[in-house]
């Protein structure tokens, strides 16, 4: 890690509804300009992650910061870096695209919106349809838009809930392109600034394509760590299905006696 | 000011997809022009003079017709996750709030503004004077404050918009009891300073309510 | 739960006793009030436990709002369970109110019920409560019931007085036929009507206590369920 502060780091995360425990104690360093990628089943608790790491919910115990500063506290400073690409798309159905980022721009203080919009829509491939309202969007294109409303601030932390949901295979390749730029990876394009990025997926290939560094979440923990440099998909997948299946074995086997008996 | 900037945005935001779809203001004003007529059925034969059930019929029109505005107010945030798109925008809590609620305000005022002159006609009745539409603003807002706060609260639970008017009455009676009075009162030719004890009353909830949405709201939206 | 509460017992036995000593001092021991007709004088012991009610279930509400804004500041379960109970047992003694004064209008006004200010605005905060209620069952996270019931306690406790206001307006200006307040007390009477208040305050308390503490049961079967169960 070049810098010593980590871009996002996570405490001892803990969330729960109620009884329901989705998040068991999640310990996590994200360093600036990293791309990391979290593999995980449906349930492990991938969403409420990155629900709490966009502050949408509070956790029940531990502690985010997210460039330094403590989440719980700092929350309205955090959000003007953070960029989202969640499951929803977070858009507005009778709203044209063009004008669902203006609203964007100005609810961010964009001080000159208009050329942003117009650049980011032609880099997500909807410059022709940017006067057309959301609602005759089909799936892939409302998730373009979704991806373009995430960079329109220029975040410095982009999370990605599967980013490529919906999405054809020249897009996703689009995305993808758009991450390499973003991260700062791709030097031939792009800023040359590394933004921290966090992606959610279960998908193993599309997600070890982006990585820098592979991590896996099974039953509310992080079973699994590792820089991605040199993992294959091949290589991967068995580690990625014994990890899964030790964390359900281990969680079947702890349960009845780890709360009940003390 | 930053605040009141993401204010009007949101108010601009929801008055544009207002204007392209008419959703809410079409079914709004039908509604209330429903509710009208049915009153009208319902006490023509037995009230010797329409103008003493007026104002409970307008009252009662513009709450029924309100309650449905507020329904889809928070639906239309629900639709695509928009309302999680707001909020991780860096804009206080309350922007939205306020956001929200001068959006339903203006709903509400413009299906008055048509409603309140057939109203006229229908009854034979004078009801456009600064009075009447001062009495009926001051109402409607307080309308329109809790009312968001609880639109916001009901389309988060499991019976959606049954719940909102469940929700909404009982905490509307001094607003509702307090509107039919004051138009019964200038309908009857009263003076408009015989209803300061009705204003002042009005007022205080207005105010009091406003304060406690404002205070609360981050807590309905935020998990 | 070893945690069985001497305390809570020795509180729950003297609840007891008073609550009985306070009847017995009501039906009893005050004196008759003076100029009423047989029936209206029966009638009239009802204020010994009617005023109780009423003071009881406007403080159960009050400790709702309260135990409301604890929630909301500290996001401490506790605090709605405080707040749930106390509804609860505040619904009760509205509704007993309502009963209790139904029974003394019958021979007192000669109709069991009118829309008299106090007897209206009961109305309205019962139907509050039961909208309440209404609220935290449409949901099953128990976070989300507790923040928006919360919400809810506070803006349904702050809007009874603005009713009670604007129903009294609103009564005024027709001619007032009854004024409920039209009977004092008597010295006689105040040793009684005192005690009761005070018997009727610390049942409200004992039965707070075992509600919350029933809430807390609840709560720990749940968790066990669904470490029992499965996540």
């Amino acid at each position: 890690m070049s810098a010593n502060v980590p871009m996002i780091e996570l405490r001892k995360l803990t969330k729960a509804f109620g009884s329901k425990v989705a998040l068991r104690g999640i310990d996590l360093r994200v360093a600036v300009g990293e791309s990391l990628v979290i593999f995980g089943p449906n349930g492990a608790g991938k969403t409420t992650l990155i629900r709490i790491l966009s502050s949408l919910s509070r956790p029940t115990g531990g502690s985010v910061h997210i460039g330094g500063l403590d989440l719980r506290t700092h929350a309205d400073g955090i959000r003007r870096y953070l960029g989202v690409v969640s499951h929803a798309p977070l858009l507005y159905d009778s709203l044209t695209a063009e004008e669902n980022l203006r609203f964007f721009g100005r609810l961010y203080s964009l001080p000159d919106p208009e050329p942003r919009v117009t650049a980011l829509l032609e880099r997500v491939g909807l410059a022709g349809r940017r006067a057309d309202l959301v609602r005759t969007f089909s799936r892939g294109m409302v998730q373009r838009l979704a991806i373009a409303r995430a960079l329109l601030h220029d975040p410095a932390v982009l999370l990605l809930d599967e980013p490529d949901t919906g999405l054809d295979p020249q897009a996703a390749e689009m995305l993808h392109g758009l991450l390499a730029e973003l991260s700062g990876r791709q030097t031939t394009s792009g800023d040359g600034l590394r933004r921290t990025i966090v992606t959610i997926t279960h998908s193993l290939e599309r997600g070890l394509a982006i990585a820098d560094r592979v991590a896996i979440l099974a039953n509310g923990r992080l079973v699994y760590e590792a820089p991605a440099a040199g993992l294959t998909p091949a290589a991967f997948r068995p580690l990625y299905d014994q990890h899964c299946a030790a964390a359900l074995r281990n969680a079947y086997q702890t349960r009845p006696g780890n709360r009940g008996g003390g | 000011m930053n605040f009141w900037r993401s204010v009007m945005a949101i108010v601009w935001k929801d008055i544009r997809a207002e204007l392209r779809t008419k959703d809410i203001f079409s079914s709004m004003f039908v509604f209330a022009l429903l509710a009208v007529i049915v009153f009208n059925f319902a006490f023509e034969l037995r009230v010797p003079d329409m103008k003493m059930v007026a104002p409970g019929i307008i009252w009662v029109a513009v709450s029924f017709a309100g309650t449905l505005g507020l329904n889809r107010a928070f639906v239309i945030e629900q639709d695509k996750g928009s309302l999680a798109g707001l909020l991780l925008a860096p804009v206080d809590r309350s922007a939205i709030y306020f956001g929200k609620m001068l959006g339903n305000l203006l709903f509400m005022l413009v299906v008055e503004a048509i409603l309140l002159p057939l109203v006229m006609i229908f009854f034979n009745l004078t009801l456009l004077t600064w009075q009447h539409l001062l009495v009926l603003g001051l109402g409607t807002f307080g309308f329109a404050a809790v009312g968001t706060i609880f639109s916001a609260i009901a389309v988060n639970t499991r019976a959606r918009e049954v719940l909102l008017p469940i929700l909404l009455f009982p905490v509307l009676v001094p607003v509702l009891v307090a509107g039919v009075k004051m138009t019964g009162a200038l309908l009857d030719g009263e003076t408009f300073s015989s209803l300061s004890n009705w204003l002042r009353l009005t007022l205080v909830y207005d105010v009091v309510f406003t304060g406690v949405a404002y205070l609360t709201f981050g807590y309905v939206v935020e998990e | 739960m070893a945690r069985a509460n001497r305390g809570l017992t020795i509180l729950t036995i003297v609840a007891a006793v008073g609550i009985l000593l306070a009847a017995w001092l009501a039906l009893v021991a005050a004196p008759d009030a003076a100029g009423l007709t047989r029936d209206e004088t029966f009638a009239q012991r009802i204020i010994y436990f009617h005023v109780p009610s009423a003071w009881l279930s406007m403080l159960a509400f009050g400790v709702t709002m309260i135990g409301g804004i604890g929630y909301l500041i500290t996001s401490q379960r506790g605090w709605d369970n405080v707040a749930v109970s106390s509804a609860e047992i505040g619904i009760a003694f509205t509704l007993a109110v309502m009963a209790s004064g139904s029974v003394w209008a019958k021979p007192a006004w000669n109709v069991w019920w009118t829309w008299d200010p106090r007897l209206t605005t009961y109305t309205i905060v019962f139907l509050l409560y039961v909208s309440y209620f209404m609220l935290r069952s449409a949901m099953d996270d128990p976070a989300r019931r507790a923040r928006f019931a919360s919400v809810y306690g506070i803006f349904a406790f702050l809007s009874v007085p603005i009713t009670f206001f604007s129903i009294r307006l609103w009564r005024t200006i027709h001619p007032v036929l009854f004024d409920a307040k039209n009977f004092g007390l008597s010295s006689g009477m105040r040793p009684a009507f005192f005690f009761g208040l005070a018997a009727f305050t610390l049942l409200y308390v004992v039965l707070l206590l075992h509600r919350v503490r029933l809430e807390q049961t609840k709560e720990e079967v749940e968790t066990l369920k669904d470490a029992i169960l499965g996540a």
